[in-house]
């Protein structure tokens, strides 16, 4: 594994992370904000695995964690929607103004 | 061979995760994820990770992407609602961000030094490699996980129950 492609991985690593960026700012469903929120973390995992590559295993160990909390995330923030759209009947996030001042 | 796996990965990973945020139609966003993800456990693959590519899929693309899917078809939302989008505000405020995002990570990542020194030189050993004959896919990471972080990964469990418990309560019909 040369270093040119440990760079390429982190670039790959960059945008993909700048586009979830962009994904969570430009989108109104919340089901595809939660995407791109996943979109991230992932991005962050090829990071971690790409280290992993010159510093040793750890990175991977932490790529494993980043896993456990994204799936407790996926779950709660899941249910959260479900709880929402009973309230409001949509997933559009402007609409909820409840906390809006 | 492995350059150009590498390159294809990656051009994937990057053009589904462009379609993810481009499509209307939630159910096309969630499968495009799904494309990166498994090209992103291709590229796990490559960076010698194996295990990880396998949980990548199993676990990314097997459970948590069929959870969204069912969300998204319990909430009846597999139709483009028409106002996907944000406004022209957001959307300048999206692409500057974003651009300016991928400029700064892509100037970390360039300008620094070489990721790996003496790599031309031969003189650095390859941290990964050894651990995989040694120990197996496996096993390079399950020794670490069990011995250095084992306190981490008890918690983690407490935060998968915290989770489910938390997921059920909320998600329930009538209020508790």
């Amino acid at each position: 594994m040369s270093p040119v492609l440990i760079r390429i991985a982190l670039l790959v690593s960059a945008a993909l992370f700048a586009i979830g960026v962009v994904g969570v700012i430009l989108r109104r469903n919340a089901i595809v904000i939660f995407l791109c929120v996943e979109l991230m973390l992932n991005a962050v995992n090829l990071s971690f695995v790409a280290f992993s590559r010159l510093l040793g295993i750890d990175g991977q160990v932490a790529v494993f964690f980043v896993m456990a909390v994204a799936a407790a995330e996926a779950a709660v923030g899941l249910a959260i929607i479900i709880a929402i759209f009973r309230h409001y009947e949509d997933v559009d996030v402007e609409r909820f103004d409840l906390l809006k001042w | 061979m492995i350059e150009f796996l590498f390159f294809l990965f990656s051009a994937l990973a990057v053009l589904s995760a462009v379609m993810v945020i481009t499509r209307k139609n939630p159910v096309s966003a969630v499968m495009f994820l799904i494309v990166t993800l498994f090209s992103l456990a291709g590229l796990f693959v490559l960076l010698e990770a194996h295990f990880l590519a396998a949980v990548q899929v199993i676990v990314y693309a097997g459970a948590i992407m069929v959870l969204f899917l069912f969300v998204v078809m319990l909430l009846n939302l597999g139709h483009a609602a028409g106002t996907e989008f944000r406004g022209s505000f957001a959307r300048t405020l999206a692409g500057a961000f974003g651009l300016g995002l991928a400029a700064f990570t892509a100037w970390l990542v360039m300008g620094g030094r070489s990721p790996m020194p003496g790599a031309a030189s031969g003189s650095v050993t390859d941290p990964i490699l050894p651990l995989l004959q040694e120990h197996g896919a496996v096993g390079a990471v399950a020794v670490p996980l069990f011995r250095r972080y084992l306190i981490p990964f008890e918690v983690t469990s407490v935060l998968l129950l915290v989770a489910i418990i938390g997921a059920i309560v909320l998600a329930r019909k009538e209020a508790p």
